[in-house]
């Protein structure tokens, strides 16, 4: 059972985001970056089917050339190789053109499954991995809060609003998990140690035939304003000294809300 | 006027909510049109025809429920071919995001996500807004091509407003449902509704976080929102820690709610977080770090121990409904 896992870095969501003025992107210059949180549980996902099943797990990521220490953290977690797609062309690529490289490299490698996380914390479109899935012809088993692989099939459980619906599909498929599926390992000191060895293909836009067909020139949209959200009108922050659970009743009677 | 439509997804012939925002939105971009598909969705007609789809398109095979977004991808392929939409919304729903993004490869065609404002833009195109960081700022985004542009809206973007006098015309399809590629098929529903009402439609939300200290201590918010009549929400800290189910979850990668109050305890106001609930009227925190980001969004913000302030709140709330 070999497991392809989707990765990407991005800026830390605990500090707060920065937007280049020039180029109305995200920037990472000057921010620490690090393994999205939301991948840590799509490669832990990856790793327990992998460990229960037999095979190896592959990481993916697409990104500028600090992003291999992304790939780096999932290899220390368990993974066995990385690929790191990078090229100076793919800068400002969209969610389209990212799920081309995605699925281009994807495809070079070995895999019964692929996971990812649901959407990336900082972009958060969602759209990478059903754009991938498509791309790849393969079932898209997307939201899985739970992940079983049996006799050549794959099940989840996906997230509705009301609970969950267990889904079904044939191998090879693209699962995205939920942060709620797992907790993630932290690497051990051994794991940490042998990432180092571990060997992480570098490629190009080139190596994957997608020359012109990613990365900015292939943008299918543009960004053409920013603009500081409306602040919400600052409110009134007390101490307790005892009496704050009168003081919010009688907000909440203002309301007229009891 | 350019041809605008909307993926109205329906439950049991009846129009999701998200349904009727995106169509109130879409009525005045263009000429409006609703695709409705599954078991029961031409009755859902008459009801998107008042919130002002001049066309509904439904197809009942009942494929388009069992089986994630490939039937429908396939069927929006060939209707857009045919039609030639200038743009398409969808709901930023599980299906929704499923859909429009595979719908989106297949075409080569734009997707902008997160939108949560959409207005016409020079040259034909269309100018759509989505929120970042956590809602600070507004990015606007244009598609480019000639081809349709698909955009992913947020729940609660818009308001459903019904129009006088609107009627759809019903168009039933017909066409066949390719069942032979491998696919991913629902095998059976679960639901695991809370008690109360549901975080989408509550007026009152009270949410707890990783403050809480531990599962033990998430009682004090169900008691809180019981003796309110409101309903319970977490954050992503306290989802991910297994103390309360994903449904409960607000914020970027759960729910957007809009209540009138939004009662946040133990709630530091991540980013993740404050995207998902700043819509709402008024929002009210305890938490006892006086520098946590959700003191920025508050109208009252308790600094305080929320072992202390949230029981004397209920029991507050009990004496004075007694």
């Amino acid at each position: 059972m070999n497991v392809v896992v989707c990765v990407k870095q991005i800026p830390d969501p605990n500090a707060p985001g920065k937007l280049d003025d020039a180029t109305r992107r995200l920037t990472r210059d000057g921010v620490d970056v690090v393994l999205d949180p939301g991948d840590e549980h799509a490669v832990e996902a990856a790793l327990v089917v992998a460990e229960q099943h037999g095979g190896e797990v592959t990481v993916v990521s697409m990104g500028p050339p600090r992003a291999v220490d992304a790939i780096r953290k999932a290899l220390s977690m368990g993974a066995a190789r990385g690929v790191h797609v990078q090229d100076p062309a793919l800068q400002n690529s969209d969610a389209l053109s990212t799920a081309r490289v995605l699925a281009a490299a994807v495809k070079a490698q070995p895999f019964d499954l692929i996971v990812t996380g649901q959407e990336s914390t900082d972009g958060y479109s969602g759209a990478v991995p059903g754009q991938m899935a498509e791309l790849l012809g393969l079932p898209l088993l997307s939201f899985a809060k739970k992940l079983t692989v049996e006799g050549g099939k794959v099940l989840i459980h996906r997230q509705t609003d009301e609970g969950y619906d267990v889904v079904e599909a044939p191998l090879p498929a693209v699962v995205t998990v939920t942060g709620g599926i797992n907790e993630p390992r932290y690497p051990s000191l051994r794991g940490i140690m042998q990432s180092k060895n571990k060997e992480v293909k570098q490629l190009a836009l080139k190596d994957l035939g997608l020359d012109g067909q990613a990365g900015g020139s292939a943008a299918t949209q543009e960004v053409v304003a920013l603009e500081a959200a409306q602040a919400r009108k600052a409110g009134r922050v007390i101490e307790d000294k005892g009496e704050a659970a009168k003081e919010i009743a009688d907000f909440l009677a203002g309301l007229k809300v009891i | 006027m350019a041809a605008v439509w909307v993926f109205a997804e329906t439950t049991d012939g009846k129009p999701r909510p998200i349904a009727l925002e995106l169509l109130t939105k879409a009525r005045s971009l263009g000429e409006t049109s609703a695709i409705a598909l599954g078991p029961g969705a031409a009755q859902s007609a008459e009801a998107l025809g008042q919130y002002g789809a001049g066309v509904v398109y439904a197809h009942e095979d009942p494929a388009f429920s069992e089986v994630l977004a490939q039937p429908a991808v396939d069927l929006l392929a060939s209707l857009v071919q045919k039609h030639k939409p200038a743009l398409l919304l969808f709901g930023m729903t599980y299906d929704g995001r499923d859909i429009a993004s595979r719908l989106s490869a297949r075409l080569g065609a734009p997707l902008i996500a997160n939108a949560t404002d959409i207005g016409p833009h020079a040259g034909g195109s269309w100018a759509v807004v989505s929120p970042l960081f956590g809602g600070s700022t507004l990015v606007t985004t244009v598609p480019k091509g000639d081809g349709p542009a698909i955009v992913l809206v947020r729940p609660k973007a818009f308001t459903p407003e019904p129009l006088t006098g609107s009627a759809a015309r019903l168009q039933r399809l017909t066409d066949p449902v390719d069942r032979s590629r491998p696919s991913a098929r629902v095998v059976r529903r679960e639901t695991e509704q809370a008690q109360g009402p549901r975080l989408e439609d509550a007026a009152i939300i009270v949410s707890g976080g990783r403050g809480l200290g531990g599962p033990e201590h998430f009682k004090l918010v169900d008691d809180l929102a019981a003796q309110l009549g409101a309903a319970v929400g977490a954050s992503r800290a306290v989802v991910d820690a297994g103390w309360k189910p994903y449904a409960f979850q607000v914020g970027q990668t759960g729910k957007t709610v809009k209540p009138s109050v939004y009662i946040a305890i133990g709630i530091s106001g991540a980013m993740q977080h404050t995207v998902g609930m700043k819509g709402a009227r008024t929002i009210i925190a305890i938490n006892k770090d006086p520098e946590a980001p959700i003191f920025k969004l508050v109208d009252l913000g308790v600094v305080g121990d929320v072992h202390k302030v949230v029981p004397q709140l209920t029991e507050e709330l009990r004496r004075r409904k007694a």
